[in-house]
């Protein structure tokens, strides 16, 4: 049987708090000037060491390098990835500013693998705006080019924002397939683990006997609330306004609870033994989704007894 | 087995942002107070231990990597250890197998959590496809456990209260406590917002920037030490499943099983009598009570009596996170190790203002996940 598979992005605006030493090299990148490291052994780390490897101590002295430098190895990208300096095919270059002991990776823009080599001259192209960021290098270009010259040190920069976004494609087990399938039929199937006879909903190995479930089992669209809580507050990537309840909700059939919202009730009335029931979506709009069901709401039965759910807490 | 110790230990300003300092920045201050605490030189360390929880919280994927220079690193074996939430315990207890196994003589353990540079709730929310969107946040996902506890044991309401108003004023008496609120009182807890009902807000932990370091050495060390050491008695580590049919979410069975195994491997019969003060991970001010049972010092459904009766505070008969514990600092990655070290700043003597007087024997513990990883070490004021 084939698995379902979809996309899934991740993305967040992170920040870099930076330090004394990056924080300098920083708000130097933003003066198109670069900032290297004096470590104790008189080597001149560029970007800078915060802490030298050899003493342990602080890295305290900054030097101004060249903006110009060494390519002293590289290899060829034809196809640039999201995220890469360059849009178009470039040269990743070990590049070794003049005055500096370490090479810099970075962007080479040379137009054709042809025209890189070991040991050509770079130098540095700068962002139209710099702004006391890493990405104020746009990339390396051929060429030449001097330091330029001392100003007055400028306040370090404190916090640099580098925005990350990372591309999966999630696929499912052969079991969940079948799973979201029998959702998009409206229907609730599990599977029950041939060790310990616990029928699992969304089925999965089985966490308790690390064993494959292998018996199809349909549960109902009902259950009993074991217990839940009232979310009152506001989240970062939250999908409903609070409040609203989240319960554990032990289908009828079922051997483990799943997290479901509570709505059609007052969050105050919701409580620990609450039957209730599945309320589909318009079965037009029915997929290969959990989504499926919109939420649960109060089935009308009386409550189940406190003994019958006890051991699913 | 081999005797190791804690020789010292050290720990960061804990804040909400602490964007002074870089995460090496941030490691730095916890070690190099951990290192002037225990007298040692960085030639005398022969590897050190990382540990951070999820790296999708500050989105550097492996930073031992660009860490290692900072942490002194270079040219000796690094580790990095990851449990979630239980990570500082971990890697304490991974430091002191090095120690124990006769590989090294001493080991840095240090762990960190820059929560600032992303958002914690956001990077415990992703979700994947083919998932339902229900989203509760850290806070929904612990409330309905606790209560099934409440429920199990027909507790009363304000215990929740207590745990907060204690483990907050026990902050203010540590220097380094993110949250230090000597003026909380129980009435104060019961009127904050009630955020996951049943957990109100000063109920809740902070989302901190920290780090923590200790530096372990092997019998040897320790004799050479100048200062009181904290003798590693017993570690003990388990897993279980974060879900499975019948799992107990209030008395998780890896937590009793860990504890268990603690308690024979420190030659410990009665805990509640013989240790003199705990660091339990408590996230939520419920957890007091429900660790108080799950690690053994009472029995089931009577951990609420014991902090009822407020002989869990200072001055009582186990006084029970009197830094101010995870309620008052929680750098996510270094809180179990901030737990592990604040027991040995106590057998040695040097918990400041909020020292328990003549404590020789102290438990340091930790969990993660959704309950799924258990941490633990008793260390001793003697072998």
């Amino acid at each position: 049987m084939d698995t379902l598979s979809a996309p899934l992005t991740i993305a967040f605006d992170y920040t870099r708090s930076l330090g004394p030493v990056l924080g300098r090299f920083m708000a130097g990148l933003r003066d198109r000037r670069v900032l290297g490291g004096r470590t104790a052994d008189g080597r001149v780390h560029v970007p800078p060491l915060e802490y030298d490897p050899g003493t342990h101590e602080p890295v305290t002295e900054l030097v101004e390098v060249s903006p110009a430098g060494t390519v002293i190895s590289w290899t060829w990208i034809d196809r640039p990835l999201e995220g890469q300096p360059l849009d178009r095919p470039f040269g990743w270059a070990l590049i070794r500013l003049d005055g500096a002991d370490t090479p810099l990776l970075h962007a080479v823009d040379a137009g054709a693998a042809g025209a890189m080599s070991t040991g050509m001259r770079v130098r540095i192209r700068w962002a139209p705006t710099p702004s006391g960021h890493i990405r104020d290098i746009e990339c390396f270009e051929p060429g030449t080019g001097e330091p330029a010259g001392a100003t007055t040190e400028p306040e370090p920069v404190t916090i640099m924002t580098t925005p990350i976004r990372l591309h999966y494609r999630h696929s499912t087990s052969v079991e969940e397939s079948g799973y979201l399938r029998g959702l998009a039929e409206g229907r609730i199937v599990g599977r029950r683990c041939p060790d310990c006879r616990k029928v699992y909903v969304p089925p999965r190995v089985c966490p308790a006997c690390g064993v494959a479930t292998d018996e199809a089992v349909e549960v109902a669209d009902r259950g009993t609330v074991t217990t839940f809580c009232v979310v009152n507050v506001p989240f970062a990537g939250q999908r409903l306004t609070p409040p609203y309840v989240v319960a554990q909700v032990l289908l009828d059939g079922a051997d483990i609870p799943i997290p479901h919202l509570i709505l059609g009730v007052p969050a105050a009335d919701v409580r620990m033994g609450l039957r209730v029931a599945a309320v589909w979506r318009d079965r037009a709009d029915w997929s290969t989704t959990p989504e499926n069901i919109d939420h649960f709401e109060p089935a009308g039965e009386p409550d189940a007894p406190y003994e019958t759910f006890a051991e699913h807490l | 087995m081999r005797r190791a110790a804690v020789l010292g230990t050290g720990q960061t300003h804990h804040r909400t942002r602490r964007t002074d300092v870089s995460m090496a920045g941030l490691c730095r201050e916890a070690i190099d107070r951990a290192l002037a605490d225990a007298g040692v030189g960085w030639e005398q360390i022969d590897a050190v231990v990382l540990g951070k929880a999820p790296d999708l919280f500050e989105g550097v994927m492996m930073p031992e990597l660009f860490l290692a220079s900072a942490l002194g690193a270079a040219g000796k074996p690094l580790l990095r250890v990851h449990t979630a939430g239980s990570v500082g315990g971990a890697t304490a207890i991974v430091a002191t197998s090095l120690v124990r196994a006769g590989a090294h003589r001493r080991v840095l353990a240090v762990a960190f959590e820059k929560q600032s540079e992303s958002n914690a709730m956001w990077a415990l929310s992703i979700q994947p496809p083919f998932s339902a969107p229900i989203t509760a946040g850290a806070g929904g996902y612990f409330a309905p456990h606790i209560r099934s506890y409440i429920r199990r044991f027909g507790v009363p309401g304000h215990i929740g209260a207590l745990v907060a108003v204690k483990d907050r004023r026990n902050g203010a008496l540590n220097p380094y406590a993110h949250l230090r609120q000597p003026e909380i009182t129980r009435e104060s807890v019961q009127a904050s917002t009630m955020l996951w009902d049943p957990i109100r807000y000063d109920e809740t932990c902070p989302s901190s920037d920290g780090a923590c370091a200790v530096v372990i050495g092997d019998q040897q060390a320790a004799e050479a030490s100048e200062r009181q050491v904290a003798w590693i008695r017993a570690t003990s580590m388990r897993t279980e499943p974060t879900f499975y049919a019948g799992k107990d979410h209030v008395n998780p069975r890896a937590g009793a099983t860990a504890a268990a195994a603690l308690w024979a491997a420190a030659g410990i019969k009665d805990p509640l009598d013989e240790v003199d003060v705990a660091e339990l991970y408590v996230p939520f001010s419920w957890f007091e009570p429900m660790w108080l049972e799950n690690v053994g010092f009472v029995g089931q459904g009577q951990g609420w009596k014991l902090v009822e009766s407020g002989e869990t505070a200072l001055g009582g008969a186990l006084p029970v996170n009197p830094s101010g514990g995870v309620l008052c600092s929680n750098p996510i990655g270094a809180s179990g190790l901030l737990r592990f070290a604040e027991a040995a700043m106590q057998v040695m003597g040097r918990a400041g203002e909020h020292q328990v007087a003549g404590a020789s024997t102290a438990l340091g513990h930790a969990y993660g996940g959704g309950s799924q990883f258990f941490s633990m070490w008793v260390v001793g004021r003697n072998p």
